[in-house]
């Protein structure tokens, strides 16, 4: 079963991380990624611009409604997600519990997926790195 | 189980909002600050405990206002309020009092607070050191050395300024549309001051200073939160974090200015460039250009060029145009004759800036510029006179020894053959 995992934390938290704090906490998650990947666990992982970067269509109208800013204010909010593949939901809180310690605070939201298209996108695949 | 650098994280980021607030409860600046600040050091002895609360601006407004009454009864021998140990996110007084931070009202009020960081009334340094101080929470200690001043000297800057702006008795009441316009407005030309006391330094200083760039964005991102369909506010962000993103290549390991021509690209930040022109896609959607958005955009172009021969110059010399329209200034003006002199070279750069001359008498680039323009033309003589005025007028010794190598290879070239024409010599452009 794949199971997503979705990222809530404050991002105003997070935007005043420094370089430092935020460098530390993607080496600790890229340990346990690393990991996951070695086992043929690990599909796709995006973080997201901060909600600042997002734009909300709404579509309950025609014609849509552009909106800047993301779809919904919330004192979390989605930063990035995590796709990976277990037996059971067990197994899946099991890496979310040890994703949270590698970066305390905020939630993650386990959803197991209904339908995975892992079609090749130009770029996919390609790290932005810093 | 948390660890302070969290906790930090956390009150820094909740700081504006519950500050704008108890600044509301007590109409008085100096009093929500001792009242947040006796709340922090609450935060700091029970969340380790207790785990963080779920919002903590509401859990600091709450236990700042709380800290502040509870003052008052002591001394009137009273009975205390409940102990701050008692409350968490599961009773249910933060989300009454959540409640009661009136929605509407909380985005005025850290504009409020913003802007009286901002007021016309305060010179530049002070706005900055006002900002830094009340928005941003750094200590005196950590902005006197921004500065590369006494903690003395930037305490008084700091009471003086909450003087002036004291006296200036910026009213509470929600602004009119066109009083936000221009709130906003002096925010971000503050904002942009922050980032650019960061962005000027160089040498020694500039591991001391680039936090302040730092800040700034961090600052710009929340007045985007707060204003999130304002294209200038995208602008602004966008600005700052397509310079920013240059920070590693713009200075060599001594300090000294690498120009942009000269800078290693793969040492600039990729995903906050890629976050800069996400910001300015949005921004250009609206059809409102503006100043941060022009300058936006022709930073934009530098980021997209792979190599500097890549670069778009006759986009960059329509949108400073555009900029000089929208705010004449002889310094864009100066900025478009950059741009001239690599699409119709030295010459045409030159007829540019000539008029500017009395105009930018002081200014450092003004000399540096037609310094290079003149040597590219092989006017030698001319360019030495130039490049002496510059170096008179630097501020840093990095922009100093900038110039001094110009006119070192003038003299080398001078001796070694005295006729002909430097080939390819170096422009000075902006870093």
């Amino acid at each position: 079963m794949l199971y997503a995992i979705l990222c809530y934390h404050q991002e105003d938290v997070v935007c005043a991380w420094s370089q430092e704090e935020d460098d530390a906490v993607m080496a600790k998650l890229a340990v346990i990624q690393n990991r996951l990947a070695r086992q043929g666990r690990l599909g796709p992982v995006a973080r997201l611009m901060p909600t600042t970067a997002a734009t909300t269509l709404r579509k309950d109208r025609d014609p849509p409604l552009v909106l800047d800013g993301p779809f919904a204010e919330t004192k979390e909010q989605l930063l990035g997600f995590y796709i990976v593949d277990c037996a059971s939901l067990d197994e899946a809180l099991e890496i979310a519990r040890e994703l949270g310690e590698a970066n305390p605070g905020g939630s993650y939201e386990l959803r197991p997926v209904a339908l995975f298209n892992p079609a090749e996108t130009p770029g996919a695949g390609t790290r932005i790195t810093s | 189980m948390m660890d302070v650098d969290w906790i930090g994280a956390a009150l820094s980021a909740a700081r504006p909002q519950a500050l704008a607030a108890l600044t509301r409860a007590f109409r008085d600046l100096d009093a929500a600050e001792e009242a947040l600040q006796e709340a922090c050091l609450r935060a700091l002895r029970t969340w380790p405990r207790n785990g963080p609360p779920r919002d903590a601006a509401a859990w600091l407004i709450m236990v700042g206002r709380n800290a502040a009454i509870d003052a008052v009864r002591r001394r009137r021998r009273e009975a205390p309020l409940p102990d701050e140990d008692a409350l968490s996110d599961r009773d249910d007084t933060e989300a009454v009092l959540a409640a009661e931070l009136d929605e509407s009202h909380y985005r005025d009020d850290i504009l409020r607070l913003l802007f009286v960081c901002c007021h016309p009334e305060l010179p530049a340094g002070q706005q900055v050191a006002l900002a830094l101080r009340i928005v941003s929470g750094l200590s005196v200690k950590e902005i006197a050395r921004a500065f590369l001043t006494s903690e003395t000297a930037m305490e008084q800057r700091i009471t003086r300024a909450k003087r002036r702006v004291a006296a200036a008795a910026v009213p509470f009441e929600a602004p009119s549309a066109p009083e936000r316009a221009e709130r906003l407005a002096a925010v971000m030309a503050t904002l942009y001051l922050v980032f650019n006391e960061g962005y000027a330094a160089s040498g020694g200083e500039a591991h001391l200073r680039a936090p302040l760039c730092e800040e700034a964005i961090r600052l710009a991102r929340l007045l985007l939160r707060l204003f999130p369909a304002e294209p200038e506010v995208m602008g602004l962000a966008a600005l700052m974090l397509l310079q920013h993103a240059r920070a590693a290549a713009r200075l060599d390991a001594d300090g000294a200015i690498v120009l942009l021509d000269d800078q290693d690209r793969g040492r600039w930040n990729r995903p906050m460039i890629a976050e800069g022109l996400a910001l300015l896609d949005k921004a250009m959607r609206h059809r409102r250009p503006g100043p941060y958005q022009l300058q936006a955009a022709i930073a934009a172009l530098h980021a997209r060029a792979a190599r500097p021969e890549d670069t778009d110059w006759t986009q960059i010399e329509l949108l400073y145009g555009a900029l000089e329209r929208l705010q004449p200034s002889p310094v864009v003006t100066l900025n478009r004759a950059v741009a001239v002199s690599k699409t119709r070279g030295p010459q045409a750069a030159l007829g540019l800036i000539e008029p500017l001359r009395e105009k930018l008498a002081g200014y450092f680039y003004y000399h540096g510029l037609e310094g290079a323009l003149l040597d590219r033309l092989g006017r030698r003589a001319e360019a030495r006179v130039a490049f002496d005025r510059a170096i008179a007028l630097a501020h840093s010794p990095a922009e100093a020894a900038h110039i001094r190598r110009h006119l070192d290879r003038l003299t080398a070239e001078a001796e070694a053959s005295p006729d002909m024409p430097p080939a390819g010599a170096p422009s000075c452009g902006t870093a």
